[in-house]
């Protein structure tokens, strides 16, 4: 029996050796070479161009077909068959008519979105039920290329990505401080987001690249997932900005640290405005260091609009560089729910969409005018990215997304109360030390 | 932030509101905006000539009846906490929310989704759907697109199926036995803006 089966072990070792060696040879030439130098074969564009062609084919398919109930009605009248009626078809129409009354500008942007043809994602699958068999079989040719060999590749590059990221800037970190540390760590740091940016396999086209950020500016960009830093790391060297963690995250950031200063607070120095801007302001005054990365939103929104920007980066009165992030969502929904799903379920759903396809503008950078305040210049700065981003500009606090309203009034009142008490304690702590003393 | 706030407090009740129809502040305020953009001549309180002027509605088969279920019979005007009321039938069901033994019937349950429903078949109000209130929906949904006696014969059909007392109409439970494996969260929600 033994003997029998080991012709065909040596031969499966032969072949999983060949095919690993291809399969890292490919790795290094397409993916690890270009990244190094920030150049690109042209192979994700390719990519692109042929899921479009591949989405026509399928909104040809969705119109053959009737989708809605009124589409089915009309093609009774041309087919003479009796319609077949059910009590809870006139859910249907009810619904179309309290949408319409809800129905206003902004809720229309966001139903738009709804794509009219379908990306072949299943989560995008809203009001598509099985149409027909062809569209079907497509789907699932679609689901085995997805979640047979790009996740599995695109899972691979991550690991390669974020482990070359923390052994490269550990090493970076032994060199004295001075040009060459500088040099290497941006090198370094720009290698291994390009990795990670190809593991999502991401599209990404920046516009107007001579507004770039600079050393000692603030670089805000409206926020839509994680990956946005990614992108925006990828193309230029950033200091971030962020709360230390636990685990696999915070051994990154030790590791990121090292090579050049990022700013991670601790869990309870985040409390503390006054500290969180003295470090913001000593950081952007050296000019040496890399410009900061900060999301002013403070949550992750749709991608359809811009939230209401906090204005704590907009006090720290350097120059702030905007940036406008879209994504495109034919290609896969980038939004971060994050009381729906975890870090992990979205990354997941990330390397197993089709791409991610994005736009980036760099907007020239805005100052803080005389005689306006933070809330205003904040205001600006958010127009402009609305603006140029293509999505709507709106007054919503991104807070309100989770936690009640913050009543602001009470606040206030709050305050006030607070120092008149500690004003009355200094000043009983005052007599009892002097009475104290002067017995 | 100020403008948000400013909003908020401007409604009153607000608070009630929220809790009971489970809006959030956001929903409410895009509510607001909404229902003060439909009361051209800023009342306070929206008549049916305000929802008729909305293109889309005037359009619907149903369009008339889903006015009409905001009109509590008599009434001729209907202020935002009814407004907001009648619409948060058409949230989706909180899946996460767990169930308090005690508590009152959310309005966005089933069981009130169906509700809402039924009266739009039952406009007479007595309780039951007859052939006849079944006839003039079906009439309104399929208009010009097929014949009277095809109409009367899906009528006759779909008594036949859901009636089950043999009273020639349909009473709220058979109608709610009728939908037992239909998926009303998902027929009857809308997706409120976040």
């Amino acid at each position: 029996m033994e003997s029998y089966l080991f012709p065909f072990d040596s031969l499966i070792c032969m072949l999983l050796g060949i095919s690993f060696t291809v399969w890292f040879t490919l790795l290094l030439v397409f993916i690890i070479v270009p990244a190094i130098f920030g150049v690109s074969f042209g192979i994700r564009r390719l990519y692109m161009k042929s899921l479009i062609k591949l989405f026509e084919v399928s909104e040809l398919m969705l119109k053959m077909h009737p989708v809605s109930l009124e589409q089915e009605i009309h093609e009774m009248r041309r087919g003479g068959a009796e319609p077949e009626f059910d009590m809870s078809d006139i859910f249907y129409f009810c619904r179309r008519g309290v949408e319409s009354i809800v129905d206003d500008e902004v809720t229309k942007r966001f139903t738009a979105e709804e794509l009219e043809s379908w990306n072949l994602l299943t989560r995008s699958n809203y009001n598509f039920h099985h149409i027909s068999t062809r569209l079907t079989a497509l789907w699932g040719v679609g689901v085995l290329i997805r979640y047979g060999f790009l996740l599995p590749l695109r899972v691979t590059l991550a690991f390669t990505g974020v482990g070359l990221l923390v052994v490269l800037t550990s090493v970076v970190g032994l060199f004295p401080n001075g040009r060459m540390k500088n040099y290497l760590s941006d090198k370094v740091h720009l290698m291994c987001y390009r990795i990670c940016v190809r593991s999502l396999t991401a599209i990404i086209t920046y516009h107007d690249s001579e507004n770039k950020p600079k050393n000692g500016g603030i670089c805000v960009a409206n926020h839509t997932s994680p990956i946005d830093v990614i992108i925006l790391a990828s193309d230029g060297c950033y200091a971030m900005v962020g709360q230390v963690h636990g685990g696999l995250m915070g051994v990154i950031q030790r590791a990121m640290v090292k090579a050049c200063p990022h700013i991670w607070f601790e869990r309870s120095e985040v409390k503390d405005r006054h500290l969180v801007a003295k470090r913001l302001s000593d950081h952007v005054a050296d000019t040496s260091k890399l410009p900061i990365l900060i999301f002013p939103e403070g949550t992750c929104i749709n991608n359809t609009s811009v939230m209401m920007f906090k204005k704590g980066s907009f006090e720290i009165g350097s120059t702030v560089y905007p940036v406008a992030i879209k994504y495109d969502p034919r290609f896969g929904e980038a939004f971060w729910n994050s009381s729906k799903f975890g870090m992990v379920n979205y990354l997941l759903h990330m390397m197993s969409s089709w791409a991610i396809v994005c736009s980036v503008w760099y907007l020239p950078p805005m100052s803080r005018m005389e005689g306006e305040d933070a809330v205003q210049f904040a205001n600006r700065v958010k127009a402009a990215i609305a603006r140029k981003g293509g999505l709507a500009d709106l007054l919503w606090d991104g807070g309100l997304k989770r936690g009640k309203v913050k009543e602001v009034f009470k606040e206030e009142q709050q305050k006030l109360y607070s120092k008149v008490l500690v004003g009355m304690c200094c000043l009983f702590f005052f007599f009892c030390i002097h009475f104290f003393f002067l017995n | 932030m100020g403008s948000t706030n400013s909003t908020l407090l401007k409604i009153p009740n607000v608070e009630v509101l929220m809790q009971e129809t489970g809006f959030s502040p956001a929903h409410i305020i895009r509510l607001h905006d909404r229902f003060k953009a439909l009361d051209k001549e800023g009342r306070g309180h929206l008549c049916p000539q305000d929802f008729g002027a909305i293109k889309e509605l005037a359009m619907n088969p149903i369009g008339d009846r889903i006015i009409g279920a905001f009109f509590s019979p008599g009434k001729e005007m209907v202020d935002f906490h009814t407004f907001v009321k009648i619409l948060a039938h058409f949230r989706p069901v909180d899946k996460d929310r767990p169930k308090e033994p005690n508590s009152p019937e959310l309005i966005n349950s089933r069981s009130n989704k169906l509700k809402f429903a039924f009266q739009l078949y039952d406009q007479d109000k007595d309780g039951k759907i007859s052939r006849d209130e079944l006839l003039k929906v079906l009439r309104a949904m399929l208009g010009m697109q097929v014949t009277e006696e095809q109409l009367e014969s899906i009528a006759d059909r779909t008594i036949q199926e859901a009636d089950l007392d043999r009273d020639d109409a349909i009473s709220f439970e058979e109608f709610r036995k009728s939908l037992e494996k239909v998926n009303i969260d998902h027929k009857m929600s809308i997706r409120f803006l976040r």
